[in-house]
């Protein structure tokens, strides 16, 4: 860890504002992610900004029937939420299938969508890594690999991203609200919010810098039955080999978003027209571009068995 | 005193204090912190400076240059401690490379820099300041490349031999001809490396973390070149080990530099991040198992070689060492190869040998078993032994392997097994039952303690013995209150000081049986003491705090009041262990479901039939064997070093990316203790159980992913990749 200095804000206004006075400056909420990467001096901000006090805690409904929730709003919290287990399960469930209590006690909504890769050589310096020291090359590549992306990749990077949450609300066409230094609000989709590596991977989303999440938005609930599958090495407190994030309507329809296995939430409009023909049609169409590596080309024939059970399931 | 004839009646066969559930007599200092790991030893120093290790980030090679000047600015630091200015560091016999690297590099995360500062955050952060240049040089990773220019170990030809191995396998009507793998594995125990050193002149003391304190005593004085009376190693509580604390390792010899160089008490903790690469692990193993058996099922032929890398000088994992006792058959071999590999450092880890031997083993029986249409229980017990089947004139000294099977059958439920795999169901689960021998060897080691008896009654021992989450404290309490005839609470227990009698140490479940052995001897000879004191008969009797003899009485502590009692006095073992082998065993049987659709595999309930001689205190014994099955797990379904054969070093080396079970993995576990008392192993008549817990659970639970899918994976760990595209089919 480098030396740092550190201040608190009491509004996302002044938020934005202090990042804005202090470039290179990083937010910080929970810390889960953030400060073992400044440890391992993966992260080196000079300044950080505490947006703890600045409210951006609740989750409110919003006019159009959905829910508003706080950037600041913990996992937990959120998880547990009356309105999000009944009509958003997929999400709560996701939630809870991530890290564990002590940690969803402090980590946030916007900083749970700002995590980085868990990929091994991010995390060794003195490893090559794009994403960590763009130009360095990719160690992944070529390397013990079983664990990342098999589609989207770049010959830059094949990192993934690792979170359960973003999985659930890109299934559910969430948007992520930011305000900047000069007070502009602005409106992601879950879509667009993270990027794919290309040429590029140090740069996980489409957030300019200094800018600050200020809630995610749900739409009006869609019903169906909601299942969020997560399949790992062992029962718990680990990253998705793979996740499956699925909405499926009694008429055979549904909507479905795989962990895992890309650099952002993995989501297919087009492949979902295939749902009522099976998981097998579905995976077919959504991992038609997958390039894995021999050790984690398991993960196409993975994602396809998941969500067969995922399907199976919620036909009983 | 010495053991060299078997046991006879002793004051430990009244069991009033001894083979009780007692709790941990350390358990109120452990849940309420006040037990002092070596990075808190607050107690002995208040402001100590912090050590910080740099690794090495090559393979093999050397430092061209080391730039270490921004670093010696930077804020707070007091030194930075390199091979160029650490003066002559030598290299102890038990560490095959050097703890301090550079200029030449062995392995990756070789400790090649220590940065001292007043904070642990400013020596980090200062640490981050070194670089280093590096030359590197050509090596091998890859152990199946390796394995074909593998060789004998330093020590000659380890192998063994017994009939004609090869006529009667060619000749033998049901055979197998497998190879199984089993990878590199973490120690990954919960409290890292960690020591505490302070010179005084030339006296060096050191508040560390290892379980073999004498070992530890010699080694320093080696590599520092000075007596080894001028060490001392202070090691009370100790937060795990499994072998990766038998040895000193980087921290011990960065901290002690780190102090010489500042003149001041420096702590340093291995960071999690480099400890697995900088520290030793359990090396990966290619075994290939051939058996040979008549159709009805009795083995004529039994051959087992295995195959490991180490670094230039290293050792061997003896695999096959399980295979030479297991089970009987007039022809034999067993064989060891040594490849070099320069990835870190191989050595022990819980049950070495043992532990990946019969990961292999014990499928390989699954699949004879299934060859011959027999049932795999019956089938080892059918191959069962009573003597060693090399040397048979050489009997075991107890072996109750049949009654462990035959007991954990019927606990198990194994009748219900159905034996064709991929039969049973449970919604989309495969339910499958696997089992497995577990066998493990006593080893006895010479072990000394002293005790001392004051006013107020109450017995103190001590000993360098360890307890390194084990129970020691508790049973060591418990053989000197059952020696002179007090309760627990009236003895008090300090251990792991390298001033205190010389102990057996903790490492190859030596520990629990030598050490309480030694204190029974210190106790005899404070039972001596007492008598002649009191003017009593030889055969007076130490009952409810008092000594008795016909019609007289006197309480301890009245003996006392003169002036307190000591004796010391340790345990030395005769030929007993030639005469007789000493092992123990265990039946394990699991049950398993494998998910149909994305082949997780999660275990159902677990149950271990042990035969280990006295069970000293079934509460600790139990805790040991159970968390020794969770070991198992691990080893079975998630945990390997990957490697990386580009740039040669253990990819995965947080404990994130290492996976061990958790809470959610170990469902029910059950163990059972049979009725065994050894009178061949020590006065105590006991023997280990810690190692034993492990040994087989892993091929268990591969026989059980076997029964539930069909599918027969023969390369540890049983990851669902490696079996996901010949589950059944699914809608």
């Amino acid at each position: 860890m480098r030396p740092f200095t550190y201040e608190r804000v009491t509004s996302p206004a002044a938020a934005a504002l202090a990042a804005r006075a202090r470039p290179g400056a990083k937010f910080i909420a929970g810390g889960t992610n953030l400060l073992d990467l400044m440890k391992l001096q993966i992260e080196t901000p000079q300044h950080l900004i505490d947006v703890g006090p600045v409210g951006l805690d609740r989750i409110e409904a919003t006019p159009e029937g959905g829910l508003r929730i706080g950037a600041l709003v913990t996992n937990t919290d959120l998880a547990g939420d009356a309105r999000v287990r009944r009509d958003y399960g997929v999400l709560s469930r996701a939630l809870l299938a991530g890290a564990s209590g002590q940690l969803r006690n402090k980590a946030t909504t916007a900083g749970n969508l700002l995590q980085r890769t868990r990929c091994p050589y991010f995390y060794d310096t003195a490893q090559a890594c794009n994403k960590r020291e763009p130009g360095s090359g990719c160690a992944a590549i070529g390397g013990f690999s079983r664990q990342l992306a098999v589609i989207g990749v770049s010959d830059h990077c094949i990192a993934t991203h690792p979170s359960d949450m973003a999985v659930a609300m890109r299934v559910l066409d969430a948007r992520v609200e930011t305000v900047n230094a000069a007070g502009e609000t602005r409106t992601i989709p879950m879509a667009e919010f993270h990027r794919l590596p290309e040429d590029r991977p140090h740069i996980d989303t489409v957030l300019p810098p200094g800018d600050l999440i200020t809630g995610v938005t749900l739409p009006a609930p869609i019903g169906g039955t909601h299942v969020y599958r997560k399949v790992r090495d062992r029962a718990s407190y680990a990253f998705a080999v793979v996740s499956v994030a699925a909405v499926l309507q009694r008429d055979g329809t549904g909507r479905v978003a795989f962990g895992g296995l890309a650099h952002k939430p993995w989501r297919v409009e087009a492949a979902e027209a295939a749902m009522p023909q099976g998981a097998r049609a579905v995976a077919a169409i959504a991992l038609a571009d997958a390039k894995p590596t021999h050790e984690n080309a398991f993960k196409v024939t993975l994602a396809e068995r998941t969500l067969a059970a995922v399907v199976s399931d919620a036909r009983g | 005193m010495k053991f060299d004839q078997p046991a006879g009646q002793n004051a430990i066969d009244q069991l009033k204090v001894v083979g009780k559930p007692i709790d941990r007599i350390d358990g109120p200092l452990k849940t309420t912190g006040r037990a002092l790991y070596a990075y808190e030893r607050h107690d002995v120093e208040a402001r100590p400076a912090y050590g910080y290790i740099v690794g090495a980030t090559i393979a093999k090679g050397r430092i061209r240059r080391l730039s270490t000047d921004r670093a010696r600015s930077a804020p707070g630091v007091l030194a930075v401690v390199t091979a160029e200015n650490a003066g002559t560091v030598g290299k102890g016999d038990y560490n095959t490379a050097k703890l301090l690297g550079g200029p030449e590099i062995q392995h990756y995360h070789q400790a090649i820099a220590v940065v001292v500062a007043e904070s642990f955050e400013q020596a980090r952060s200062a640490a981050a300041l070194i670089e280093a240049d590096y030359v590197k040089a050509r090596c091998a990773f890859d152990l199946a490349e390796a394995k074909a220019g593998a060789g004998d170990p330093k020590g000659g030809p380890e192998q063994s031999s017994a009939g004609d191995f090869a006529g009667a396998f060619a000749a033998a009507p049901v055979t197998l001809d497998e190879t199984y793998t089993t990878p590199d594995h973490s120690h990954a125990m919960m409290e890292p490396m960690a020591t505490m050193a302070s010179w005084e002149g030339d006296r060096l003391t050191l508040w560390t973390s290892n379980q073999m304190i004498a070992w530890g005593k010699g080694e320093v004085a080696k590599i520092f070149g000075i007596p080894p009376e001028n060490v001392r190693l202070d090691s009370p509580y100790i937060g795990g080990g499994f072998g990766g604390k038998l040895f000193v390792r980087s921290d011990a010899v960065m901290a002690a530099l780190a102090s010489k160089a500042t003149g001041r008490p420096v702590k340093v903790a291995m960071q999690r991040p480099l400890m697995i690469n900088n520290a030793t692990h359990r090396p990966a193993t290619i075994q290939r198992i051939r058996i040979g058996t008549e159709r009805d099922g009795r083995i004529t032929a039994i051959g087992h070689e295995s195959w490991n890398g180490d670094l230039p000088g290293g050792g061997t994992e003896v695999a096959t060492q399980q295979t030479k006792l297991l089970y009987a058959g007039a022809n034999r071999m067993t064989s060891q190869k040594l490849a070099v590999l320069d990835l870190p450092e191989g050595n022990a880890m819980r049950a070495p040998g043992e532990a990946p031997g019969l990961m292999a083993l014990e499928i390989a029986m699954d699949e004879m078993a299934e060859k011959l249409n027999m049932d795999p229980v019956e089938f080892r017990i059918l191959n069962d032994t009573q003597v060693d089947p090399e040397k048979p004139e050489r009997p075991f000294s107890t072996r109750q392997f049949v009654s462990c099977l035959r007991t954990g059958a019927e606990r198990f439920g194994w009748s219900r097994r159905n034996p064709t795999p991929a039969s049973v169901r449970d919604g989309r689960w495969l339910i499958g039952l696997g089992m497995a021998a577990g066998f493990r060897n006593n080893i006895v080691m010479k072990s000394g303690a002293r005790v001392h008896l004051d006013a107020r009654g109450m017995v103190t021992v001590e000993t360098d013995m360890t307890d390194i989450g084990t129970g020691t404290y508790t049973i060591v309490a418990q053989t000197a209150a059952e020696t002179l005839g007090i309760d627990v609470d009236r003895v008090v227990v300090r251990l792991g000081d390298s001033d205190f009698p010389a102990a057996a140490g903790s490492g190859g479940q030596w520990g629990a049986n030598s050490s309480t052995a030694g204190v029974y001897a210190a106790c005899m000879k404070l039972r001596e003491q007492i008598i002649a004191r009191l003017g009593y008969p030889a055969d007076a009797a130490f009952t409810g705090g008092r000594v008795r003899a016909g019609r007289r009485n006197a309480t301890l502590a009245s003996v006392a009041s003169d002036g307190p009692l000591v004796a010391e006095d340790f345990i030395e073992f005769g030929d007993l262990a030639e005469k007789y082998q000493q092992s123990t065993f265990a039946g394990h049987f699991v049950e398993v479901g494998v998910d149909s659709y994305t082949g997780e595999t999660r275990i159902r309930r677990m149950l271990a039939v042990c035969a280990a001689g006295r069970i000293l205190n079934p509460k600790t014994a139990r805790s040991q064997v159970i968390g020794a099955m969770t070991m198992g797990v691990g080893a079975a379904l998630m945990e390997e070093l990957a490697v990386d054969t580009r740039h040669g070093f253990f990819v995965n080396h947080d404990l994130a990316s290492y996976e061990v079970p958790v809470h959610a993995d170990i469902p029910h576990q059950e163990v059972i203790f049979l009725d065994e008392v050894d009178d061949k192993s020590s006065p105590m008549k006991a023997k280990g159980v810690g190692e034993l817990g492990l040994c087989g659970v892993g091929a268990a639970i591969a026989n059980a992913v076997y029964n539930a899918t069909g599918v027969r994976i023969r390369d540890y760990p049983l990851t669902l990749d490696k079996y996901l595209d010949r589950l059944p089919a699914i809608a």
